[in-house]
């Protein structure tokens, strides 16, 4: 069977993802550079029998898709900087009420409004600890258009899998490029369903007692039975809970189920990596320059590889120790002042040996940019 | 074919971005490459430089950027200023003598061609200037088989304006015929 193929923007692959992986449900509010997820699905979810919400801001969207989650649907929201800021509250709600949603935040330049036309990755900490509390929390990203469209199809998996919300790291680089997909087939992709308990209507259902895996099926609200939601520390019933047990128990689940779990969630993929002296560590639209370069370098018989991260965190610590170990240096490429370098210092054997390759203009990276950076920790000179 | 470079510059409204992305479009659906259309955006709709980037190529495009275009066209005088120094040596530029009226030399094949001319005096409607573009550029230089852009063009347009614009497409193509030389 030949494959559709299409030559779309990258948020379109993220569109084509979500409706693959069953979403059914998406609230939000147009922001520069995100703005065609919302209005791609705006008429494909119809189509789908879905339902789209444009809402009167992110706090609203975030919230919608929330309580759209709890209900039986699959869920999705796109935003940017500013956005993504609005919505932390709310991502720290369904942390703590184990709310399986999907956020993708198309990376413009920050701080505030920044720059919304332009592209950076600067929101990867704000991802992770965007909102308050100890938590955990799944990131992902993508460099290309198949790429997108398999990261957000696993980023809906694992908010099922983990009930947790699922952070998509896009960039505008990306996003707005237009390049081929091809549209994987039916059951090409594994797409993980919605877990619902098998209890019965009339029979007490507990919302947070775990299963013997540790996995808590979910009833859908409105439905079979009646529990509570809450933001607050809870008890297997859903009801708030000041028991020092309870909250210990809580909190070292919601952190360990993540935690636990690295190796299950870590997506990544291995360029020229065989034997490499010289380690990129990149990822999103960064990593296309990076590969980019190793192909051209490689060509000419130097000896560099790419490690392109597709999950940010949990931070695939294990992983950058192993693929860096033996590595004259590792050169990490993001447009940042320096987020996942410093992780990856943290990761490594030889921290000093890490240097960071950045660009912070509102440009995308460039291979150039990159082999200038190279030279200087080569002791070449640019 | 060989990697190919292509930037169109212009001023919002010309529909340059529309063209790149028939251009690629065509490229990947109907010819099966591997073509990757990207584009600087201002904050303005209109007015304002435009610039569109698009690569061709057999094997897979990672870096979507255009340093030194292949082919570079160039509809404002104020783009032409400032792009025509970063042609390829040896590379294509094209521009129209309405909008741009260039430097005597360069190190490209330069070729100024009426378009918005032709457009005016055959059709009577500036709105397919873009798609006659399209067709002098590959009048002059085609980089695959005119029918493709035309499938695509038929596709994207509205169905009222499917004729209009394969005429203005054909028009390009023989404009820009005359204007053909060889490597």
């Amino acid at each position: 069977m030949t494959k559709e193929i299409r030559f779309v923007q990258g948020n379109e692959a993220c569109v084509e993802g979500a409706l693959y992986a069953g979403c059914s449900f998406f609230a939000g509010y147009p922001i520069t550079p995100s703005t065609e997820i919302a209005e791609l699905l705006a008429a494909r979810l119809p189509q789908h029998g879905g339902t789209f919400i444009q809402m009167e801001d992110e706090i609203a969207a975030m919230s919608a898709i929330i309580g759209a989650s709890l209900t039986g649907n699959k869920v999705l929201t796109a935003t940017s900087g500013p956005g993504f800021s609005l919505k932390q509250e709310a991502i720290g709600y369904a942390c703590m009420a184990e709310v399986p949603c999907v956020v993708a935040n198309v990376q413009r330049g920050g701080p505030s409004t920044g720059n919304p036309t332009h592209v950076a990755q600067g929101d990867i900490n704000q991802a992770r600890w965007g909102t308050h509390g100890d938590h955990s929390i799944i990131a992902l990203t993508a460099s290309n258009h198949q790429d997108i469209f398999k990261m957000t199809v696993d980023a809906f998996n694992l908010a099922e899998t983990y009930r947790t919300p699922v952070i998509l790291l896009f960039d505008e680089a990306v996003g707005h490029l237009r390049a081929k997909l091809e549209i994987p087939t039916e059951g090409e992709l594994d797409v993980v369903d919605r877990l619902r308990t098998s209890l019965p209507e009339g029979v007490n259902y507990h919302p947070y007692l775990p299963r013997e895996d540790g996995r808590l099926p979910m009833s859908d609200f409105g439905d079979s039975h009646r529990y509570n939601v809450t933001g607050l520390f809870h008890d297997m019933w859903g009801f708030p809970t000041a028991d020092p047990t309870s909250i210990n128990d809580l909190l070292h689940h919601l952190v360990d189920k993540i935690e636990n779990n690295v190796a299950d969630i870590t997506r990544y993929k291995e360029h020229f990596m065989d034997d490499a002296q010289y380690v990129l560590v990149s990822y999103g639209s960064s990593a296309r320059s990076a590969i980019h370069l190793a192909t051209e370098r490689r060509a000419r018989g130097e000896r560099l590889g790419v490690l392109e991260l597709q999950s940010i965190w949990p931070f695939p610590k294990e992983l950058i120790r192993e693929k860096c170990d033996g590595a004259r240096a590792v050169l990490v490429c993001e447009m940042n002042m320096g987020q996942v370098v410093e992780h990856v210092r943290a990761a490594v054997r030889k921290p000093n040996r890490v240097f960071l390759a950045n660009r912070v203009d509102g440009k995308l990276i460039t291979p150039l940019d990159i082999k200038k950076f190279l030279r200087m920790i080569q002791g070449r000179g640019a | 074919m060989e990697r190919t470079r292509i930037v169109f510059s212009g001023s919002g409204g010309q529909g340059v971005i529309t063209a790149a992305i028939i251009l690629a479009e065509a490229a990947v659906i109907k010819e099966g490459m591997e073509a990757v259309q990207s584009q600087s955006y201002g904050a303005a709709a209109r007015g304002g430089a435009t610039r569109s980037d698009i690569i061709l190529s057999d094997e897979p495009i990672n870096y979507p950027g255009i340093l030194q275009p292949d082919i570079l066209v160039c509809l404002t005088q104020s783009v032409y200023t400032q792009y025509a120094g970063i042609i390829r040596p040896g590379g294509l530029l094209l521009t129209d003598p309405r909008f741009v009226k260039p430097a005597k030399e360069a190190d490209a094949y330069q070729v100024c061609v009426p378009i918005y001319d032709m457009v005016m005096e055959k059709i009577g409607k500036p709105i397919v200037f873009n798609i006659s573009m399209l067709g002098t550029l590959f009048g002059i230089r085609p980089l695959f088989n005119p029918d493709s852009l035309m499938e695509v063009i038929a596709e994207r347009v509205p169905k009222g304006f499917v004729e209009l614009n394969k005429k203005a497409f054909t028009l390009g193509l023989e404009l820009g015929e005359k204007y053909r030389q060889n490597f």
